[in-house]
């Protein structure tokens, strides 16, 4: 992280706020504590903030705001963030099937990280995973934490079509596709979940900040039993132990 | 309530709803989209009494054939797709009012890429997370979050202001061949060393046929990095000019990524960004430099246009009826003309300030000529 933020003109209507060159934990929370603090006092002309792994770009009206009244805003809130622990991140579990035909991949996973099937998909659903950022496509987290063993490299051939929900890996990342979309990640599993819903408030089941569980489903019954639960609306992704 | 006012009897190539796009959820990934040509969508809806933010149709290089089920007023502003109406010229950059049954069509591009038609009224299909703008990636917004096809009946509402004429003295823009773009550098100039920056400033590029509504990829000399070409992940605003490990630049326009990894060595402005989506394969783009608050002055001129397309006076302010520069916090000038003559001594004045049609009066001080303070 820098002593203090970098301030980058993008073009005459956008700043980026860059907090540091790293992607860790520390830095986005930081990030992650300034969009809150700007929203919570809002800054007259901000039109959208974008919070990423380690900066914010910040979209102005100039007819309304200054690139120097927004450095002056953003300089000043800085040292009011309250350090140390953030409150207490949310956590989504995420059921996921691993495994049959939602899971072309998974066999390759495990043969990679030497271990068997059971195992590969027991380390997978181990680990709470950190949501650096949202973006790439509506709802897709960029998720922070996959253990070493588990990187596998990107498909030679990307697939045409991904269907939505698939959990995929690819390098050291680990994420769930949205939509249906075009990709080339390594497919271990698939959730019932819709991770993008325009009728939902937010339309993201995932917001930046939150952490990810995944968890394992028994099988195609209890996959359609979510399932239908999701069309209902009746499905909840708070962990149970926790309410 | 809303009225159906066109019947698409032919699409076009690629005709979309789009308004100022889709602010507030790029946290969530979601493309801002919106107009490509942000300057003519508002002129457009200006002419036909809208609000400057309503939803028009976005027409690509040849328009849609339509029959008009009511009588309705339109304009169209953008590219120039000769337009016509039962077959006879229809003018751009002016309201026309057209009876149910005519037949409007847009066969042939003659100058710039991008129409926009704008109805009385704005169109009328939801609002989806704020907008009305068309993502056709994520069947987003617009008509069912595509295209225009065959068959499909566009709705205006019903409550439209009076129309407006295009202020005196606008001239319609001619998009040509050529576009000169003015850019920031950054946010990663940094990446880049200095022959980098000459290549992209210094040379000619042209429009490659890989060029959309997501971005305009341009081919011309590479532009190679000091650093890697990858960068963590960050924002993406609307002109952008990313450049990946193989050189060659691409400007991020509506329908970008909210966020991306390449290294960004400048980014196009707001005003010339519009002229871009004008912009066709195979045509040609160079680049100019400039600071954040010469790119400031530039967007005034383009507000200030608009403000006299709505009808408002342009921003002006006056000291003892003297024409007077403002200048906010940063030193900027917002308005004006500076008053002091060299030597002048601290003063205190009567300013008029004529904002948005609003007039305000109040008193200034000014100290120490050309560059002193108002207080």
């Amino acid at each position: 992280m820098y002593e203090s933020p970098k301030f980058l003109p993008a073009g005459d209507q956008a700043l980026v706020v860059e907090l540091g060159d790293v992607i860790s934990p520390e830095c986005n929370r930081r990030v992650n504590q300034l969009l809150s603090a700007m929203e919570a006092g809002p800054i007259r002309g901000v039109v959208d903030i974008v919070p990423t792994y380690r900066s914010l770009m910040i979209q102005y009206d100039p007819m309304l705001a200054s690139f120097g009244e927004l450095r002056s805003a953003v300089s000043e809130a800085m040292p009011k963030l309250k350090d140390g622990k953030a409150g207490a991140s949310r956590i989504v579990e995420i059921p996921a099937l691993y495994g049959g035909e939602y899971a072309p991949d998974l066999d390759f996973v495990a043969e990679q990280a030497g271990l068997s099937v059971d195992e590969a998909v027991r380390l997978h659903s181990s680990v709470d995973y950190l949501v650096y950022m949202m973006g790439f496509t509506p709802g897709f987290p960029y998720l922070g934490g996959l253990p070493d063993r588990l990187a596998t490299p990107r498909l030679t051939t990307p697939r045409t079509v991904i269907p939505a929900g698939s959990v995929g890996i690819a390098e050291s990342q680990t994420g769930v596709y949205p939509l249906d979309s075009p990709g080339g990640w390594q497919l271990i599993g698939r959730t019932p979940l819709k991770l993008f819903d325009v009728d939902r408030e937010p339309p993201s089941l995932i917001s930046a900040g939150d952490r990810v569980r995944f968890v394992p489903i028994a099988g195609e019954e209890e996959y359609r039993r979510i399932a239908d639960a999701v069309s209902r609306g009746e499905y909840n992704t708070a962990p149970s132990e926790r309410k | 309530m809303s009225r159906p006012v066109l019947q698409i009897l032919h699409p076009g190539i690629f005709t979309t709803v789009q308004d100022r796009g889709r602010y507030g959820f790029q946290r969530y990934g979601v493309p801002v989209s919106g107009a490509m040509d942000q300057f003519a969508l508002r002129a457009a809806n200006l002419l036909a009494g809208n609000g400057q933010g309503a939803a028009c149709l976005e027409m690509t290089v040849i328009g849609p054939t339509a029959r008009l089920l009511s009588d309705a007023t339109v304009a169209i502003t953008g590219a120039d797709l000769t337009p016509t109406v039962d077959g006879r010229p229809l003018p751009r950059w002016e309201p026309a009012a057209l009876g149910a049954g005519s037949v409007l069509s847009f066969p042939e591009m003659r100058d710039g890429v991008r129409c926009y038609l704008s109805i009385s009224g704005g169109i009328d299909v939801p609002e989806v997370l704020g907008s009305r703008s068309t993502y056709v990636k994520a069947d987003l917004g617009g008509l069912e979050g595509r295209a225009l096809l065959e068959g499909d009946v566009i709705s205006a509402f019903d409550d439209a202001g009076p129309v407006r004429e295009a202020p005196t003295g606008f001239e319609a823009p001619s998009y040509g061949r050529r576009h000169n773009l003015r850019v920031v550098m950054g946010p990663q100039d940094d990446a880049f060393d200095d022959d980098a920056v000459a290549a992209l400033l210094e040379s000619e590029y042209t429009v490659s046929l890989d060029s959309d509504r997501v971005g305009y990829r341009l081919e011309g000399p590479r532009i190679s990095h000091r650093t890697r070409p990858d960068i963590i992940s960050d924002g993406t605003p609307a002109g952008a000019i990313q450049v990946p490990g193989d050189g060659s630049p691409t400007v991020l326009l509506a329908d970008r990524g909210a966020t991306g990894g390449y290294t960004k060595i400048a980014t196009v402005i707001s005003t010339d960004v519009d002229r871009l989506g004008q912009a066709l394969p195979g045509q040609t783009v160079a680049f100019e430099a400039l600071d954040v608050e010469d790119a400031h002055r530039a967007m005034r001129g383009t507000e200030a246009l608009i403000s006299a397309f709505a009808g408002l006076p342009p921003p002006s302010v006056s000291v003892d009826g003297e024409p007077f520069d403002v200048l906010d916090l940063e030193g900027r000038i917002v308005a004006g003309r500076l008053p002091w003559t060299a030597g002048a001594r601290s003063t205190r004045r009567l300013a008029r300030a004529t904002i948005g049609g609003r007039t305000y009066e109040f008193e200034v001080s000014s100290e120490g000529g050309p560059g002193g303070t108002i207080a």
